[in-house]
């Protein structure tokens, strides 16, 4: 078994599922209360899981394998970087439903079991050890969202659930032949055996361009980020929690655990492509987002600007680079998921997400304003905040992969302080001089209860981010040695190539 | 091989039959009031006819000097039938009695059909095959004219005997010509024709008239433009048993002649099978969007859903040929459960409802009949965890390692266009204000049906893989 000597990662999967069963034969108020406590069982598990997880130990922990479905099987195991991630679903998870106890109120214990299935499925994702069932979980997720954002989004959710449904499925799909494919050749489903196996070059770009759709849409990277907006957009508060916390780093994963272990080459010889989509990407968002008039646009905008510094430090071929992509997929969904619910408070009181309609909110909502102003500095990249490491170890990365990339990846920092503090002083500062925001309350209990454990953590992660990186630094050696063998090196001349002295940056790891 | 072996290879099909023939006459003296009565004896019969299976009718081989074959193929695809029959039996008198036109020849047609169709696919030679073929066909005929005051009911009868009458002389000549080239009707003298001679002209031309035939019955593009009007014409049971049964009776029996005819001939005929699976994917795709009725779009979901399977035909292994296999098997679980959601729609007055826009806010006037049907239509549109997601990635598999895999990424896109009517229907239940009442049905047989086929094609229907892969793969064995 494994060191708790019980099925730790199906139970994870399990509380959620049968809690969205019984939510469906639960009247509204049973079904918040259902919610919740599965969420906040998950939640205590995952802290188990991490307390227990053997940092430095072996590469796959909790391992279960059962062979239930023939040609594949029931086999669930993760490493440090799937630990990370679980942890942060199941840290959000109980935001979201506390997000929703009054914003929603149609159809309650639907919403629910949408949201639990939601859970299920992501955390299933970040598990899945089977390539096949690694799939079902992708994919399913699709499901739940839709509905979610489908019956409970804005006024023009009907188009929005159809795009992120079929944009998502057309990416997916693709990726679905390739796995087939790799199937065939490796006479194995499992994962951690793929990602040790050599497939033929040539046959590597094809696949690798299939799993690149089906990631860069999730990610989403530009110009296949066009879902995202609208989804966010229309979606309610807690799915634009989880799309932003946790959808969205779906991609990223795939490209850690699919694309750069196991199509090595490819990923080397298409480092181009990453790059210079990442570029235009981080440029354009960040324009777009500064013209935004609607709050949840513009943060979604800078979202798809944040994910390109994944993106870059992904296919930087380097420490710096992949810890960083990494840490910004960690900070950015706590940040973003926060931002949102900071959104989300304001909607709920004046229900308009124009910013133009607010104005000085800073004087009658101090508390409010304090720690939306925190989450958007973290969101600037403020050093001591959360998304500091992992922005600044990202353009290091990617400025020993390749300057150019790495001077464009720079911008992004600077339109994003720019945007965020605009965003900032439209709502927070100013006059107030808008009846309707001046009678509008500060933060309810409920409210100081989801937004500072969210910013709890967003200082611990800028703090001391050694927390979160130590678990994942084995895995990021790990994807290294299967990268390196493909990756020529890249054209900065960067002092630590020179002299074998070991720098902070690399000196901390060994 | 000695008479009582000959005659205990084709038991299912002697059950059937003397069992249809008692009820006719019990028909013909008690009328229409001992019809329940009738349909229970039918479904009693399928029950006898599939534990007959387990003996002599799937493993006895040639039968009747070549003209029958009693292999696993044919057993495992003859289980599938009598399922489907004996649920479109059972899906039926709640529907009737509403509209209050059920007849006691209804459950005997079903019955003739059914042993049409299990000569179909145990046929080894072309002529049991015609035989067969027609025997189903001209059951099925009738079924969809059986609302006779019903002038849609009588139209869809017509136009269905009318091109399945020109279908069955396509087949014919095709029949004929190559009974002129080869000079065997004999599957298998066929096959060793082809392989000792190789492949004239006239041989490749009666394979094409073969194929075309047999593409009609299971409603393939070019030969699919019967399907949407005799569904929507057809009394919603009877729509659902022809989605179902002849459709997985038509299909082994292709897979039969494509693989014991035409074994060597693969090359020749893949070509037409994947001509004739990617047109059906992208037509019944494109075609079912802008349907207004949800038995038509059903019509083309199920064109749709043809196509699908013939991709693990055209991988031409055995694989593909247990693909093929599967897909029926799974599609037979949503096709019929979503037919039993339809069959559910009725409004205040007890008349069927067949108008997508009937739908909406369904989910909150009838949370479960939605739920089932939502599921129904994931399952259809292939989204994992639904069970529909299987079915695909093992015809979408067969094709990879046969080497087309250009075909699955083909299939695969097409799936995507698919998806969008089927999220219509999800949409026009969940997203949209409520349209007024539907009656509400409180039949257990039908609520029990409904109930067992979500449960087949949610996330627990991957539990029986194993089985599912065991049994279609000794099937698909026995053809090679």
């Amino acid at each position: 078994m494994n060191q708790l000597g019980f099925p730790i990662l199906t139970i994870l999967l399990a509380v959620p599922t049968f809690a969205a069963i019984a939510c469906l034969f639960a009247d509204a108020k049973a079904a918040r209360w259902i919610a919740l406590g599965a969420t906040l069982v998950d939640f205590a598990l995952g802290i188990l899981l991490w307390v227990s997880y053997q940092v430095g130990g072996p590469q796959w922990q909790f391992v279960e394998h059962i062979g239930l479905f023939g040609s594949f099987g029931w086999s669930l195991g993760i490493d440090g970087i799937a630990l990370m991630l679980i942890a942060l679903s199941v840290f959000l998870m109980p935001i979201c439903v506390l997000a929703s106890w009054q914003a929603i109120e149609k159809r309650v214990p639907e919403y629910m079991a949408a949201l639990l299935l939601t859970e299920v499925f992501m955390l299933g994702v970040f598990m899945a050890q089977d390539l096949y069932l690694f799939y079902i979980f992708f994919e399913a997720g699709l499901i739940p969202m839709y509905l979610i954002i489908g019956i409970w989004g804005g006024a023009d959710r009907i188009y929005a659930s159809y795009k992120f449904f079929l944009y998502t499925l057309l990416g997916s799909i693709l990726m679905l032949i390739a796995m087939l494919w790799m199937v065939n050749f490796a006479h194995t489903t499992s994962i951690p055996v793929l990602m040790n196996t050599d497939f033929p070059p040539h046959v590597q770009t094809w696949l690798f361009l299939a799993f690149f759709a089906s990631f860069a849409v999730k990610m989403p990277m530009w110009p296949v980020h066009t879902w995202l907006p609208d989804a966010h957009v229309q979606a309610p508060t807690a799915g634009s929690v989880i799309l932003a916390g946790v959808l969205l780093k779906m991609g990223g994963y795939g490209f850690i655990r699919f694309s750069l272990p196991m199509f090595p080459e490819a990923s080397a010889q298409l480092f181009w492509l990453v790059m210079t989509l990442s570029s235009i990407g981080i440029v354009y968002t960040s324009l777009v987002a500064l013209v935004q008039s609607d709050m949840k646009k513009l943060i979604a905008y800078s979202s798809v600007a944040h994910m390109a510094f994944v993106t870059f430090g992904l296919f930087a071929f380097n420490r710096q680079g992949l810890e960083g992509a990494l840490m910004v997929m960690l900070g950015h969904g706590i940040v973003s998921g926060a931002l949102f619910l900071c959104v989300g408070v304001v909607y709920d009181r004046l229900h308009t997400r124009e910013i133009s309609r607010y104005g000085g909110v800073s004087t009658n909502m101090p508390r409010y304003a304090m720690l939306f102003l925190l989450f958007t500095m973290a969101s600037v990249g403020l050093p001591g905040l959360s998304n500091f490491p992992g922005e600044f170890l990202a353009m290091m990365g990617t400025y020993r992969a390749s300057s150019i990339a790495g001077v464009i990846a720079v911008t992004g920092i600077i339109t994003g302080a720019a945007y965020m503090l605009y965003l900032y002083r439209r709502v927070a500062y100013g006059p107030l001089d808008k009846p309707d925001v001046a009678a509008m309350k500060d933060l309810s209990p409920r409210e100081l209860l989801l937004l500072v454990p969210l910013a709890l953590v967003t200082i611990w992660m800028g703090v001391y981010p050694e927390s979160f990186m130590a678990p994942m630094r084995k895995d990021v050696g790990v994807v290294l040695a299967r990268t390196d063998r493909a990756w020529k090196g890249g054209d900065a001349k960067v002092a630590l190539n020179a002299h074998p002295t070991p720098a902070h940056a690399e000196g901390a790891h060994e | 091989m000695t008479g009582s072996v000959t005659l205990a290879a084709s038991v299912p099909e002697l059950i059937l039959s003397i069992g249809a023939m008692l009820l006719l006459l019990v028909a013909g003296w008690r009328g229409d009031e001992a019809s329940r009565g009738i349909s229970w004896a039918a479904v009693a019969l399928f029950v006898a006819a599939s534990v007959s299976l387990i003996g002599a009718p799937s493993h006895a081989g040639i039968a009747y000097g070549g003209l029958y074959r009693a292999d696993a193929f044919a057993g495992f695809a003859k289980l599938l039938i009598y399922i489907a029959s004996a649920v479109s039996i059972m899906l039926a008198p709640g529907w009737f009695s509403r509209t209050g036109a059920m007849r006691a020849e209804y459950p005997v047609l079903i019955l003739l059909s059914a042993t049409g169709m299990g000569i179909m696919v145990s046929a080894g030679d072309l002529l049991t095959l015609y035989v067969g073929l027609e025997l189903q066909s001209l059951a099925a005929y009738v079924l969809a004219s059986c609302m006779r005051r019903d002038l849609r009911s009588a139209e869809a009868g017509l136009k269905y005997f009318v091109l399945g009458a020109l279908a069955s002389g396509i087949l014919l000549y095709g029949i004929s010509l190559l009974y002129g080239f080869t000079g065997t009707t004999q599957f298998s003298g066929i096959h060793a024709a082809i392989a000792d001679r190789g492949l004239s002209t006239g041989i490749l031309f009666g394979l094409v008239f073969v194929f075309a035939g047999l593409a009609f019955k299971i409603s393939a593009v070019p030969f699919h433009m019967w399907t949407p009007d005799v569904y929507e014409g057809a009394p919603t049971p009877v729509t659902a048993f022809f989605a179902s049964a002849p459709k997985v009776a038509a299909m082994a029996l292709m897979v039969r002649v494509a693989v014991e005819a035409m074994g060597p001939a693969t090359d020749a005929w893949r070509q037409i099978i994947i001509f004739s699976s990617l047109a059906s994917i992208v037509l019944g795709a494109v075609a079912a969007i802008g349907q207004t009725n949800i038995k038509r779009l059903l019509a083309y979901s199920s064109i749709n859903n043809v196509g699908f399977a013939l991709i693990g035909l055209a991988a031409g292994t055995p694989e593909g040929v247990a693909s093929v296999m599967t897909y029926m098997t799974v599609y037979i679980a949503m096709t019929l459960g979503s037919f039993l959601c339809i069959i559910r729609m009725r409004d205040l007055d007890g008349a069927p409802v067949e108008s997508i826009a009937a739908l909406s806010g369904l989910s909150r006037s009838r949370p479960g009949l939605a739920a089932a049907l939502a599921m129904f239509m994931f399952s259809l549109a292939g989204i994992p965890p639904l069970f529909g997601f299987y079915p695909k990635l093992a015809v979408f598999g067969a094709a990879t390692n046969a080497g087309y895999f250009w075909l699955a990424v083909a299939g695969a896109v097409g799936s995507v266009v698919g998806a969008y009517y089927y999220l219509k229907i999800v949409k026009t239940m969940y997203f949209d204000e409520p349209a007024p009442l539907l009656a509400s049905s409180d039949d257990k047989i039908e609520g029990g049906l409904i109930a067992l086929s979500a449960l087949a094609i949610s996330p627990l229907g991957y539990l029986a893989i194993p089985v599912l892969s065991a049994a279609t793969l000794t099937a698909a064995k026995a053809l090679f």
